[in-house]
């Protein structure tokens, strides 16, 4: 008992101070990807080719990226000879449609709050149930960390519930696996309406790597509606967590 | 002892297709029998489709010699099962059966493990036609019968943030006779679609087949592909591969270990081992820009340079890390009512994991010494020696134990490596693969060895790519720790092993 108390003094207080500060980002974070169309060489088609999923789109010197099909791996800068893909430390990457997830140099709209009813509904308490509908154990590991003493979501209200008859919505990782769609429907019917859905990560959002597969159904869209869009593989917990609060207006009471 | 007739070689060695043995499935059950006899296990038993029938290929592993036998047997629509000589095979046998629609007859328990259609259209196991329905679970279970016998269904969602699977319990009361696990939920199809490979999408599939062992799973494959096509990738590509491998076993022991002290309620070690698991993912994403490693690992080397300055904050936020995780571990051990948790629940005997042929942590736990970096060293493990963790009393408290000790050692190796990086080119080029060629290659992941074999075509392309996840080997030892447990470890048990539902699933 004493050892353990003693071990706690030692290991400190390890709560991050976000969102009053910014947190840590590693230097080689692949956030949102910066796209420089000018360095286009005529007719080249490099990253579109080597992108392994088809999102980066060449039409006329417009240079579109899908962040919802986007792996964030690095195949296309490795591809490009002009260095025009290059990745900066943003984070933020979260949309309340899947179309403002294509970007083509202009600022990514990041998701704005829920509506004033389902805000006052939600803002305060959210509980969700997490359902891995064919996910790799990355965007689950992720979401999952949001529950330890670093990012300590219970603070925000927000929690991961064991039912969905406790939820308030459904946080979907995963391509959605023909064999997991009935499960992923009944879910969904069993948490009481109003509710959310909340994609996390390209394989929720567009069915990542497994976009195509006859096995898949390529994301929770289609099959259940979405409330809000996390790109990334896996995306940060960091880039989840500002996707949370942002849906819950939780980051504008802040500034 | 008798030798075995199967011809043993080096791994790490791309043998043409003309080369394996070729043997009835008869001499294949002799073979099998005195391999495992032997101290062989089977690490891979899969189908390849032919003009007429299906061939199967054996991988047979020998740790205390670092050699491998690879034998082939062609079939028909069905042969008489291997199972009922070589348990270890029983899951591979299903498993060919729903790929390849061939029936292994006299199969003990013959069920689909992944509820899809058969991959030759016309041949199916259970004889269902296009028109069926095929639905994950939907399935015989083992029943027993009785006054207040019940059976209890969990899954596949489950209560914590998961995966997804079924789990089948026959109990009375608390008490557990039975659990039986079935699968399927995750199936994306990753073998099928690595036929005709490589293609842009490869690494992705193997980064992403059982998403916490990116950093295992992609060095198996790009090893292959540098066997196939006698690329060598450089001294410091390999020490960055094997510091990732290592950072990635830090960090899901780390995690482990708290969830098992969160099972058992001592929150203390669950609090600290939250946080310490994302320091070590951090220190992955300090490499790379990823907490998982993706994109780390390329055929011919890696994508990211660990660069003198990079080495130097990397070992400054380690060492606090490992003091940290080491006063973690203390704290549990010296706390008596979690051991009196831990200790003779879920036991797996050693005569078990051998017969069914367990992997990693959980073979270890079971005191038997097999450790891939150990028996089968490629990469920086050439140069440099990992001491083999290992436990004798099989139950919960022994799979804690071997993480424990392995968290150490892992600790020590990252540093050193860190401390002496070897110089030379990040990546070399990867070139065409042999045609008409096998190769195998094993990894000793977090949760134990998996196994990536290739076969290439005449252009040299996959002609079948087999992924054998530690997964696909350790369910059943799962579900041999629960036999006479109560049903409210369960949690625990599972944790101890906690494996991967994608990573079987594919």
């Amino acid at each position: 008992m004493l050892n353990a108390i003693q071990e706690r003094f030692s290991q400190g207080h390890r709560t991050s101070r976000y969102p009053a500060e910014p947190p840590q980002m590693p230097d080689r974070l692949r956030g949102l990807p910066l796209l420089d169309a000018s360095r286009c060489p005529e007719g080249c088609q490099a990253c579109a080719d080597a992108c392994p999923t088809d999102a980066i789109a060449l039409k006329a010197d417009d240079l579109q990226l899908d962040l919802g099909r986007c792996l964030f791996c690095t195949d296309c800068m490795r591809a490009c000879p002009e260095g025009a893909i290059n990745y900066s430390q943003e984070y933020r990457l979260a949309t309340r449609t899947r179309e403002q997830l294509v970007i083509n140099g202009k600022a990514l709209e990041l998701a704005e709050a829920l509506d004033d009813k389902t805000r006052k509904l939600f803002g305060r308490s959210l509980k969700l149930r997490q359902v891995s509908a064919s996910g790799c154990n990355g965007c689950e590991a992720d979401s999952n960390v949001l529950g330890t003493l670093v990012f300590d979501l219970g603070r925000f209200g927000i929690q991961f519930v064991a039912s969905p008859r406790h939820a308030d919505g459904l946080l979907i990782t995963g391509p959605v696996a023909q064999n997991m769609r009935l499960a992923l429907e009944k879910t969904y019917a069993a948490v009481p309406a109003p509710k959310l859905v909340i994609a996390v990560g390209s394989c929720a959002i567009a069915g990542g790597p497994y976009i195509g597969h006859s096995e898949v159904n390529n994301g929770a869209d289609g099959i259940v509606p979405v409330d809000l869009y996390i790109p990334g593989c896996p995306p940060h917990p960091y880039t989840i967590l500002d996707g949370l609060l942002r849906l819950l207006g939780r980051l504008e009471e802040k500034r | 002892m008798s030798v075995s007739t199967a011809e043993r070689r080096p791994h790490a060695l791309a043998v043409p297709l003309a080369d394996v043995g070729q043997v009835s499935i008869d001499e294949l059950r002799t073979s099998l029998v005195e391999q495992v006899a032997e101290g062989g296990r089977v690490s891979a038993l899969f189908g390849v489709p032919q003009p007429s029938g299906v061939r199967l290929y054996a991988v047979v592993v020998f740790g205390h010699d670092g050699t491998i036998s690879v034998q082939a047997t062609d079939v028909g629509d069905r042969y008489p099962s291997l199972t009922p000589d070589c348990p270890q095979v029983h899951w591979f046998e299903r498993e060919i059966a729903e790929q390849w629609g061939v029936v292994p007859e006299g199969h003990p328990w013959l069920k689909p493990i992944r509820f899809h259609r058969s991959y030759r259209p016309g041949h199916d196991a259970w004889n269902r036609t296009v028109g069926d329905t095929i639905q994950p679970c939907v399935t015989d279970f083992f029943r027993m019968e009785g006054d207040e016998v019940h059976e209890v269904a969990v899954g596949p969602v489950h209560a914590g943030v998961i995966e997804p699977g079924h789990f089948r319990f026959q109990c009375h009361g608390e008490h557990v006779y039975h659990l039986e696990i079935s699968l399927g939920y995750q199936h994306r199809g990753v073998e099928r679609h690595l036929v005709g490979g490589p293609n842009k999408r490869s690494m992705h599939y193997m980064e992403t087949l059982a998403g916490d062992t990116s950093i295992g799973h992609a060095t198996a494959y790009a090893q292959n592909l540098e066997t196939l096509s006698g690329a060598q990738p450089s001294l410091r590509a390999q020490a960055i591969r094997g510091i990732a491998l290592e950072l990635e076993r830090l960090a899901n022991h780390t995690g482990d270990m708290g969830a098992l002290a969160g099972d058992v309620g001592f929150l203390p070690t669950l609090s600290f081992c939250g946080r310490l698991r994302g320091d070590f993912l951090n220190a992955t994403a300090a490499i790379c820009g990823n907490r998982f490693g993706r994109s780390l690992v390329q055929p011919g080397g890696v994508g990211f340079d660990i660069e003198p300055e990079r080495s130097e904050l990397i070992r400054k936020r380690l060492r606090p890390a490992l003091i940290d995780v080491a006063g973690a571990m203390d704290v549990l051990w010296a706390s008596r009512s979690s051991q009196a948790r831990f200790e003779d629940t879920g036991t797996v005997s050693q005569e078990t994991a051998r017969a069914l042929g367990l992997v990693g942590v959980a073979a270890r736990a079971c005191g038997i010494d097999w450790d891939m970096r150990h028996d089968f060293p490629s990469g920086i493990f050439r140069f440099t020696y990992v001491p083999v963790s290992s436990w004798h009393s099989g139950d919960v408290f022994a799979r804690a134990y071997v993480r424990a000790l392995e968290i150490q050692r892992s600790g020590v190796f990252v540093m050193k490596q860190l401390e002496t990086m070897p110089g030379g080119a990040l990546e070399t080029k990867v070139g065409p693969l042999a045609p008409e060629s096998l190769s195998v290659s094993l990894i000793e992941g977090w949760r134990g060895e998996i196994c990536h074999v290739a076969l290439t075509d005449a252009q040299g392309k996959f002609a079948a790519y087999k992924v054998v996840d530690p997964s696909f080997h350790n369910w059943v030892g799962l579900m041999m720790a629960l036999r006479n447990q109560q049903i409210s470890d369960f949690p625990l048990c599972n944790k101890s092993f906690n494996l991967s539902y994608c990573g079987h699933d594919l």
